[in-house]
């Protein structure tokens, strides 16, 4: 389909110096000419009453009770709930003294409350986010390689853009080449590629594989062993792999294991269980699926929002932190597709579908979001900060939005 | 799960059938609809149908039933209508904290503002894309549902002409704000039966307002910005007054103050859901639209942009009325999408009923390609398709009801699935050709269908859109 590709891209590059000029001011990031169209990315993300009719009641007698003249003071007491279980904490990347070669380690989960319920206790851990960078020239959008051009299929500047430009907390490398069925790279090669990301930023990684249950565990065998003690999130161990030879390698070499189910909490404590034969608790995170914002959010955000209480009321096998995939969110076809004017520009709505997904899910409990772009996440960063350190809300600012003209 | 129920109340998920049953006039004679009494006693407990849907329940020989029944599945949110006739909108209603506990009922009614120093012109557009919003997703319409008056200008008249201006230009249901009772009157001389909803009753002007909603038959709001305890009695003060229905809004603070937005709202609604607090068991509003306030020379879009995730917020932590003031589609449209998901039953299936669809009237050389039976994903499609006008047959593969590329990677999605799939339905009989479309998502699968079934891989378009395009350049020349 040339001629659409070519009509979005003319439209991108209209539109976009506008977007990027307010997305720069509103997340006081530098964004120039960003725009993406995930729906050519190829790759699946893997851990990525009936009532009464609506008619009034007719007035009912007032009450012969004499009506109040003044307030009726009533007390108010917060509905505090205390909790049997606990999230457990979970260790991201290792610093020198850790073992490892980070800047930095990251500890995500402990919870002892629903998330942000802050009113009972304060948000441990804030979530973190870790950006996507992929290891070869994906089929992004022409108006994303605009944007990451220098940087494509240098998985190394990639990185450092998205910590240094894009303030991620952690990167993940996708190692979309190992997969059999596009370059069947070898782990050697994965292995060097890791390498040099690492070399390039000093975050936290999450090492991300294909899909193949064979080759990944091929190749996170040998990623592991070489960077033994620097706490890699290895992404993903599902239950179609060899559950036990990956569950050994993440152990022996000091790693964690990112245990991914799709959408079933019977199946994620099932694939804990095993991994609890070789792994500590502190080795697990889970990834219970993520689907886009207008495809299943609803069943993904009941899914971790029943996970995530509980493990609170005291399930251990789901007392884990959790991990979103919600770049997913970009497969919806409302995020990237030219829809009728009415719903432009698709290049602020694209973004817009990513936040509210995450956002949603921020409230689910999700721990660790790995996401696609900038603006999506300065935003979720923006909110986590308001919600962990936030001050008080001004009541006496806020009357006067009845009367505000805006 | 988890939390507790409210003491002495029956939780929604321990009420049984039988419950009902015991209640219900036991004649079964099926004037409801149903084939017997039990049968209509489980769909009431299951909220599918209201017990007024029982005409000897409502006659005097049953009324102790009735109203045993009506405190019986009481809800912990009362539900209040706002408006008349048939765009009046209930919210409230619900019956849980937790939508996995239940279903969330009355999804959360979106009001989009104007004002009273707004043109006529201003006003007539923002009513018109209010109305003409309108999002087809998955068999339904996604809509806007009320229009919020505010008062800038403080003046009665000013506030009087601008109702009258709205309500002969929509049926839509309003929401009238000030905290000047004198001009929320104004507004109600120029509508007096339309009831709207009021907006608000604080702690200074509490006595007036109650008057006002008593005399018009309106509901009215609480504003106690952050004060939660000046809310609850307020509540308490306007029910002794008489005030049955009554929206509780503790403010919507952007920015800093957001920690204590959703604390308030998610405190509140425990309160009723979990305690039994019967003064907090009333809808809670939520105003995005703060994210417009001081923007100072900040572009419109980052108030968009800011106005639509605060909505989304609200949308999942309990709000069941927002007011909103942009009109963009953009910006409305991801939390109107949101609103649709979290108030989607999460007791029905999430999966369609695998097997051959028809489209139009095929004949042997239409096309064949198949499709997941996730509900949405089959949706999409099969609207694609209807949309294009295209005779076609649409195999629907049993993937346990999970969208192409989670379920490609997820191996609910095999080439033994879509072979055996071809087989079980018939096509084969259907069509000469052997030719399968399959969707962009699933193209690592092409080899291995084409030798598990026999039949000639096509790979079709990634998203179910180009659907047509791609019968037109690829189908017809191969044919």
């Amino acid at each position: 389909m040339p001629e659409k590709k070519k009509e979005e891209e003319t439209f991108g590059l209209k539109l976009s110096p506008r977007l990027i000029e307010l997305l720069a001011k509103l997340q006081e990031i530098e964004l120039e000419d960003f725009e993406m169209n995930v729906g050519d990315l190829e790759i699946w993300l893997q851990p990525g009453a009936v009532a009464a009719p609506a008619v009034a009641l007719p007035k009912v007698a007032p009450p012969a009770k004499a009506k109040p003249t003044t307030i009726i003071e009533t007390d108010f007491v917060p509905p505090v709930e205390t909790y049997p279980g606990k999230v457990v904490e979970v260790k991201l990347g290792a610093t020198k003294s850790e073992g490892g070669t980070r800047g930095k380690s990251l500890v995500i989960g402990g919870e002892t409350t629903p998330a942000f319920y802050t009113f009972e206790r304060p948000t441990l851990h804030p979530p973190v986010v870790t950006l996507d960078v992929f290891d070869m020239e994906v089929p992004l959008a022409k108006a994303v390689k605009m944007h990451v051009k220098e940087v494509l299929g240098d998985p190394a500047a990639w990185a450092k853009l998205a910590v240094e430009k894009f303030g991620a907390d952690m990167v993940t490398i996708h190692l979309i080449t190992i997969d059999p069925l596009v370059k069947d790279a070898s782990p050697k090669d994965a292995v060097k590629t890791v390498e040099a990301v690492a070399q390039a930023v000093d975050v936290p990684l999450v090492i991300g594989g294909c899909g193949d249950p064979v080759k990944d565990a091929d190749v996170f065998a040998e990623i592991a062993e070489t960077f033994a003690g620097e706490r890699f999130l290895i992404s993903s161990i599902t239950r179609d792999m060899d559950v036990e030879r990956c569950a050994k390698f993440v152990k022996k070499n000091g790693h964690v294991a990112l245990s991914f189910t799709p959408m079933d909490l019977n199946l994620a404590r099932e694939l804990n269980r095993r991994l609890y034969d070789f792994l500590s608790k502190e080795d697990i995170v889970m990834d219970l699926t993520t689907a886009a914002l207008g495809y299943g959010l609803d069943y993904a955000f009941t899914n971790m929002e029943r996970a995530r209480l509980a493990a609170l009321m005291g399930d251990p096998e789901l007392a884990h932190p959790m991990s979103s995939g919600t770049t997913n969110a970009w497969a919806a076809r409302e995020a990237w597709l030219k829809m009728a004017p009415e719903w432009e520009p698709r290049e602020l709505r694209g973004p817009l579908w990513e936040v509210t997904t995450a956002l949603t899910l921020l409230l689910a409990g999700v721990d660790l979001f790995m996401m696609m772009h900038p603006a999506a996440v300065k935003t979720l960063k923006d909110i986590t900060k308001q919600l962990t350190n936030g001050g008080s809300g001004d009541a006496d600012r806020l009357v006067e939005w009845v009367s505000a003209k805006v | 799960m988890g939390e507790k129920e409210g003491k002495g109340k029956v939780g929604v998920k321990e009420l049984s059938p039988i419950d009902v049953y015991k209640l219900l006039p036991k004649t079964n004679c099926k004037e409801c609809g149903e084939e017997n009494c039990m049968a209509f006693a489980t769909k009431v407990v299951n909220r599918e149908v209201a017990i007024e849907k029982c005409p000897p329940l409502l006659t005097k020989e049953h009324e102790k039933a009735y109203k045993q029944l009506k405190e019986m599945l009481k809800p912990a949110i009362k539900e209040i209508v706002v408006g008349i006739g048939n765009k009046a909108v209930k919210i409230g209603g619900k019956l849980v904290m937790y939508r996995h506990e239940f279903a969330y009922f009355n999804p959360t009614a979106i009001a989009i503002d104007v004002t009273d120093e707004m043109s006529d012109e201003e006003i007539l557009s923002r009513i018109k894309r209010t109305e003409q919003f309108n999002f087809e997703y998955i068999g339904q319409t996604l809509k806007l549902d009320m229009i919020a008056i505010r008062s800038t200008s403080n003046d009665p008249e000013k506030f009087k002409a601008t109702v009258k201006k709205v309500v002969e230009n929509t049926g839509l249901p309003l929401i009238l704000c000030s905290l000047n009772p004198n001009v929320l009157e104004a507004g109600l001389m120029a509508t007096p039966k339309a009831r709207p909803l009021l907006y608000a009753a604080t702690k200074d002007n509490w006595k007036d307002m109650a008057e006002l909603a008593l005399m018009y038959n309106c509901p009215l709001t609480v504003f106690a910005p952050n004060n939660l305890k000046l809310l609850r009695s307020l509540a308490k003060t306007l029910l002794e007054y008489g005030v049955e229905d009554i929206v509780l809004d503790p403010g919507t603070f952007p920015d800093d103050g957001l920690a204590d937005t959703l604390n308030n709202f998610t405190m509140i609604r425990r309160a009723a859901c979990k305690r039994g607090d019967e003064l907090f068991g009333f809808p809670l509003m939520g105003v995005p639209m703060v994210a417009w306030m001081k923007r100072g020379e900040a572009p419109e879009e980052i108030a968009k942009w800011r106005e639509a995730y605060l909505a989304g917020l609200l949308v999942v932590r309990f709000a069941d009325v927002v007011v909103m003031h942009s009109v963009d589609g953009w910006s409305l449209l991801p939390p109107v999408v949101l609103r649709q998901n979290i108030y989607t039953d999460p007791r029905k299936p999430v999966a369609v009923e695998p097997g051959l669809k028809v489209f139009g009237a095929p004949d042997e050389n239409s096309p064949v390609m198949f499709t997941t039976n996730f509900a949405l994903t089959y949706y999409t499609v099969a609207s694609d398709i209807e949309n294009a006008k295209v005779n076609t047959y649409l195999l629907v593969v049993d993937t346990e009801g999970i969208a192409v590329d989670s379920a490609v990677a997820g191996r609910k999605l095999t080439a033994e699935k879509v072979a055996d799939a071809i087989k079980a339905s018939g096509v084969e009989n259907k069509v000469k050709h052997r030719k399968l479309i399959i969707p962009g998502k699933a193209a690592r699968l092409s080899g291995e269908i084409e030798e598990l079934s026999g039949w000639q891989v096509l790979v079709g378009p990634r998203d179910s859109s180009d659907i047509p395009k791609f019968l037109q350049e690829k189908w017809q020349t191969q044919t």
